[in-house]
């Protein structure tokens, strides 16, 4: 479903390019985490897959995107717009300031594409219904937290039923439960509905949990891919400013004191951790 | 320094109710962790503390001032406090000039607000970046440039809204560090996060909220172990106390070397 090779991206007013030689390969229906340190060009990769690189920030690019079998660098952002989702990283700069309550906010894409209005808010409040926010369809979206501003950002996404999902940390803002019910969603989007996710974020535990792959951006580059399981227990990955699961490095500093078998993989989530703890080292 | 909030309501002027009576103590040198589902009243309760927002009933004191009695300069002497939005507080063109105005308009000298302004920085790990426009920063250093705003201003309470949002490990690892220095000098650290990890590891005690109202209140260890509240509070336990249970160990053990201490006891 993407399929992006030998990508090298440098942004107009800069001299080291942000992405530098991405081969990356989505299956439809696979959610994808994205993980690296501040500034590793996970943001950036996010654009590069939906368009906004380089359509709206132009600088230069060379290798292929392509979404859907659309080549990205040659089709316009309105017609990959309705493919692909993205959600920013900053949901404080998501809310398009048109529209007056929240309802209204979430309806701006499908009013764009002229989806019959009761088809539009049925799927309008199911789409609020889903990120928890059904009491607030009538609010200002200013009049709101941040964590329920970020619902809002991601409920106009995902109201749009895209085949493509990208979000930049769309849990950032969130409580506990929001973030887990999040990645269920996407998880079951990717699994149900066959949506491709592309998922930025920085929350180990969760990841661990639902990806079916992660993939490490060190300074635009994929430095590690592989299933979580395998990734979150890499011990490179503190090299790459990234830290693993509590359930990862309570297991290495307890197999360092002698109190769990060295010779197994570590664990990255608490299904795992559990019976990694409970087999005693033999004597 | 300390703060009473004696049962504190505030509407908002849209109507909405986001406070319904809150009581909370905090004495001087308290490390405290709020907690709670979005739109729980967090934010709300804490732009009290500086004078942001003012009781609709109820009243907020913070080292005995009132804050209706005080204006929101002379309460930013006394309680900092770090925006969830960033691009809320900032509005100077230079990262210099924005760490530069909190001490300047303390009263401090062009030399000490200097000064001040290089130490804050340089904790945050901007001080290469001093010359910089904020809005050239990318959001995760924005946020660092608002701890540093406020770090400057050397408030004895400071206050932290969603800290460690948008960091990678080192961001975290910085601002860990950061709250513990502060702990360190005796003053008043309140953090609002919902990274529960990073409260269980800084925080002595945590406060939850729902609904506009506080739920519980107690030391980490033993908030962290109560289901039924963190539940109903929409949060989930931290990972180690939820691994600590799941092997049936007593206690919430709430760093890692305290998880592995216990895991060597049950094996005595
Ligand atoms: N400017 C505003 N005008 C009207 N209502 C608001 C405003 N800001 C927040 N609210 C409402 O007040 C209540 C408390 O919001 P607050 O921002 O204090 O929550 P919070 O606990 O900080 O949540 P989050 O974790 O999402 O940041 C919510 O119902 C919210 O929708
Ligand atoms: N608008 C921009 N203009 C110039 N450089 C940028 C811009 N956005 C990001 N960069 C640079 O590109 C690199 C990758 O950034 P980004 O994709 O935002 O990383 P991440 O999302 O992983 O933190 C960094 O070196 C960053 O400074
Ligand atoms: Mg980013
Ligand atoms: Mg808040």
């Amino acid at each position: 479903m993407i399929d992006i090779q030998g990508l090298t991206y440098t942004y107009p007013a800069s001299e080291t390019p942000a992405l530098n030689g991405i081969d990356l390969t989505v299956p439809e229906g696979q959610l994808c985490a994205v993980i690296g340190a501040n500034g590793a060009g996970k943001s950036t990769l996010c654009y590069a897959i939906a368009g906004f690189v380089p359509h709206f920030y132009n600088g230069t690019l060379t290798g292929r995107v392509t979404v859907a079998g659309r080549d990205v660098v040659a089709t316009p952002l309105a017609e990959l717009a309705g493919e692909i989702g993205l959600v920013f990283a900053n949901p404080f700069n998501q809310i398009t300031g048109a529209r007056f309550t929240v309802r209204e906010e979430v309806a701006f894409g499908l009013e764009n594409l002229g989806v019959p209005r009761d088809d539009m808010l049925a799927r309008v409040d199911a789409a609020l219904a889903l990120v928890g926010l059904a009491g607030l369809g009538d609010r200002s979206p200013y009049a709101l937290s941040g964590g329920q501003q970020q619902r809002v950002a991601l409920a106009s996404v995902i109201v749009m039923r895209p085949r493509v999902l990208v979000l930049d940390e769309p849990t950032s803002q969130l409580d506990p439960v929001g973030t887990r019910e999040v990645f269920e969603t996407l998880a079951g989007l990717a699994q149900a509905g066959g949506t491709t996710v592309v998922l930025v974020e920085h929350k180990p535990e969760w990841i661990a949990v639902h990806a079916d792959r992660v993939v490490v951006l060190s300074a635009g580059r994929v430095v590690l891919d592989g299933p979580p399981a395998e990734v979150l227990a890499a011990p490179e990955l503190s090299g790459y400013g990234l830290a693993p699961t509590r359930y990862t490095q309570a297991a290495r500093l307890a197999v360092g004191r002698g109190l769990a078998p060295g010779d197994r993989p570590l664990p990255v989530t608490l299904e795992q951790a559990a019976p990694f703890f409970t087999d005693r080292v033999s004597p | 320094m300390n703060i009473i909030v004696s049962a504190l309501s505030f509407t908002y002027p849209s109507g909405v109710e986001a406070l319904h009576g809150v009581n909370l103590a905090i004495a001087a040198g308290e490390a405290v962790a709020i907690l709670g589902e979005n739109g729980a009243g967090k934010t709300t309760l804490v732009k009290h503390f500086n004078g942001l927002l003012r009781p609709t009933r109820g009243t907020v004191a913070v080292g005995g001032w009132d804050t209706r009695e005080h204006s929101v300069a002379q309460m930013a002497a006394r309680a900092g406090y770090v925006f969830q939005n960033p691009d809320d507080q900032l509005f100077e063109r230079t990262v210099q000039a924005e760490v530069m105005f909190g001490p300047h308009n303390l009263g401090r000298t062009a030399a000490e607000a200097g000064a001040a302004a290089a130490d804050a920085l340089a904790q945050v790990g901007l001080a290469a970046q001093s010359g910089a426009n904020p809005y050239d920063l990318h959001l995760s250093e924005r946020k660092l440039l608002a701890l540093a705003a406020v770090l400057a201003m050397h408030t004895p309470v400071v206050v932290l809204d969603e800290p460690t949002t948008g960091q990678d490990a080192r961001g975290v690892a910085r601002i860990s560090g950061i709250v513990e220095a502060l702990k360190a000098e005796g003053r008043t650290v309140i953090a609002i996060s919902h990274d529960v990890d990073f409260c269980a590891e800084h925080f002595d005690r945590v406060v939850l909220m729902a609904g506009g109202l506080i739920l519980a209140d107690g030391p980490a260890a033993d908030v962290f172990a109560r289901a039924d509240d963190l539940r109903r509070a929409d949060v989930e336990p931290p990972q180690l106390v939820r691994l600590a249970s799941a092997l049936g160990l007593l206690g919430a053990p709430l760093r890692t070397e305290q998880f592995v201490d216990l895991l060597a006891q049950a094996r005595l």
